[in-house]
């Protein structure tokens, strides 16, 4: 049996920015740990002779050249923005999170 | 009292050893972005008029990879001496925030292009050799201006920057003091600009400098707990930055506090960081495999291929100019150090067949870096005339004096330098006749300090020989008018 706790899905919930009720909370928590059951039985199979595996298709080192492609004009990169000011996209501020350029 | 004094006061310092890491962002100077091909050229640009629907996140579009700027991360793994993978791969790097459209950064966690490197560079107590742990390729981030619009706190997103191809360089926490720290950046930046990476300007953020500071009693071999430093907009606030750290957390450990995981900013004005936010635990970024892109293999030919383009690089540069041009270890790495003094030495030595190379040294690290760094400082050299100009003072046929002269003309008007010569008459007198008759005149007119010579004050001599040079305006062989002036003296 997995053990997530109640704990580790509200860390989750957090880090995906999502509003969950305790309702939600106490349903995930279950459907959570049923996959990670799922995946214990797999931890059973024998895998030593399996590379890693990241990605199933067949294909490896698409480059492309460094040449300039059009871009948007500033005013189609903002067609969907909720709010404009200045051509820049105006959004409400959230502090002291993020990387910041990084 | 300022936290450094009190740390020196309570010699928290002796008692405590830092442990630093340094991670470095450079901006790779490519044309187009990472993963599309808007334009790189950003700067002054209106906002948001470099972007497409790959970097401003948009569902539905894929990236590609641009094979310039792998080849920059390839290149400086090789400058390094890093190994460099046979197979990388990409990862997301998942987070939010404003600035990242798309809710994740294309990063590179478990396969970096280069991996395991070092840098060796002269520090003021010897050579010190930072070990690089890696260096692998990743995406910038928009740009966020906060500010108050109509009486709410906003966030501006300028997303032209998102998508310009970064790398990152992660040092191995083997730097122990704020200098090796600084003169590490230091070296790092001049290689990104030999190898024409990045222009790695600081100021303008294409190099981006972040430090891990802790610090441990003498002999203890665990960690401390570490903080992470940001916002150092030069090499000088890089130093002060970490050595204000390292006696910050000495003055708390000292007085019983404990240190927390925390990024901290460097603020100039008060010359002392600052609490930004806790640090986030690094698996809170959820790293896994990108799925949009295909795995990146080098091939031996590749690889050759990025080696076979390297320039010289600076390591190697300082040791030709010690041993093949006699150089002094100061004087190389003042001149490998400064990209236009180096073209400029070079330039004169191709240009100026039998030109001294250490004389020529003398000159482009002192008169041309002193004029090209002054205030004002429009001009500019030819290196075949400043390879003329040391011809004629090693002959000399010119006084240091005037030679100088002749080269700040030649460097504020671009004049020829055997023209300048020419027409201020500066060749230098070396003709005994002539020097004889002008030393006969200041002697006469000098009784004194002849005297004053005689009775054994023979610093007077400085004196005479200036008065000489005033009288030939400079041209005299100052060398053959002390001697001169000697014969003259020591007969009585």
């Amino acid at each position: 049996m997995a053990n997530l706790s109640r704990a580790d899905v509200e860390h989750v919930a957090h880090l995906a920015r999502l509003g969950l009720t305790e309702e939600e909370l106490a349903r995930l928590e279950g459907q959570l740990n049923h996959i990670l059951d799922q995946y214990t039985i797999l931890t059973t199979l024998d895998t030593e002779h399996i590379p890693p595996t990241a990605q199933t298709i067949e294909l490896a080192n698409i480059l492309r050249e460094d040449v300039v492609q059009p871009s948007l004009t500033a005013d189609e990169a903002l067609a969907n923005a909720p709010e404009r000011s200045g051509g820049h996209l105006v959004v409400p501020a959230i502090l002291g999170g993020g990387e910041g350029g990084a | 009292m300022t936290v450094a004094q009190a740390a020196g006061k309570s010699g928290a310092l002796e008692k405590y050893e830092a442990v630093i890491g340094i991670e470095i962002h450079c901006q790779l100077k490519t044309v187009s972005k990472m993963f599309c091909g808007c334009s790189t050229d950003i700067d002054g640009a209106a906002p948001n008029s470099h972007c497409c629907p790959v970097c401003l996140g948009l569902p539905g579009v894929l990236p590609t990879i641009n094979k310039a700027a792998v080849e920059f991360v390839i290149a400086t793994g090789f400058a390094i001496e890093a190994t460099v993978a046979s197979t990388t791969r990409w990862d997301r790097k998942n987070y939010f925030y404003p600035d990242l459209p798309k809710g994740y950064q294309i990063s590179q966690y478990q396969l970096p292009l280069a991996a395991n490197g070092r840098l060796t560079f002269d520090t003021s107590d010897g050579p010190f050799t930072v070990r690089v742990n890696r260096a692998h390729l990743e995406e910038d981030t928009g740009r966020l201006i906060h500010q108050d619009l109509d009486g709410r706190r906003v966030s501006l997103i300028d997303f032209n920057r998102s998508g310009m191809p970064l790398m990152e360089i992660v040092t191995e926490p083997n730097i122990r003091t704020a200098e090796q720290a600084r003169r590490y950046a230091e070296e790092l930046r001049l290689l990104m600009r030999t190898i024409g990476a990045s222009d790695a300007e600081m100021e303008n953020g294409q190099m981006r400098v972040e430090a891990n500071v802790s610090i441990r009693p003498i002999g203890r071999e665990a960690f401390g707990t570490r903080v992470e430093v940001k916002n150092m907009n030069s090499m000088r606030a890089v130093e002060r930055a970490i050595a204000f750290e390292i006696e910050r957390q000495a003055v708390a450990i000292d007085a019983g506090e404990s240190i927390h995981m925390e990024t901290r900013g460097w603020d100039e004005g008060s010359q002392s960081t600052y609490h930004m936010r806790p640090k986030e635990e690094e698996n809170d970024y959820r790293y896994f495999p990108e799925p949009d892109l295909p795995p990146l293999l080098t091939t031996p030919e590749w690889l050759a291929e990025i080696k076979a383009r390297l320039p010289e690089l600076p390591a190697t540069r300082r040791t030709r100019y010690r041993e093949a041009y006699g150089l002094s270890a100061y004087d190389a790495g003042v001149l490998v150090n400064d990209a236009a003094a180096t073209a400029l030495f070079e330039g004169a030595l191709a240009a100026g067949a039998g030109v001294p190379a250490k004389l020529l040294a003398n000159w482009v690290t002192g008169e041309y870096m002193r004029l090209a760094k002054g205030e004002g400082s429009g001009g500019s050299t030819d290196p075949a005339e400043l390879a003329a100009l040391v011809k004629l003072v090693a002959a000399g046929a010119i006084s240091g004096t005037n030679a100088k002269e002749i080269f700040a003309e030649h460097f504020a008007s671009g004049a020829k330098v055997a023209a300048i010569v020419e027409s201020r008459g500066f060749r230098q007198i070396s003709d005994a006749g002539a020097l004889g008759a002008a030393i006969d005149t200041v002697l006469a007119a000098n009784p004194a300090a002849v005297a004053d010579y005689r009775a054994g004050t023979l610093a007077a001599i400085g004196f005479l020989v200036g008065q000489v040079m005033k009288a030939t305006r400079g041209q005299a062989n100052a060398a053959m008018v002390q001697t001169a002036l000697r014969e003259r003296l020591d007969k009585v």
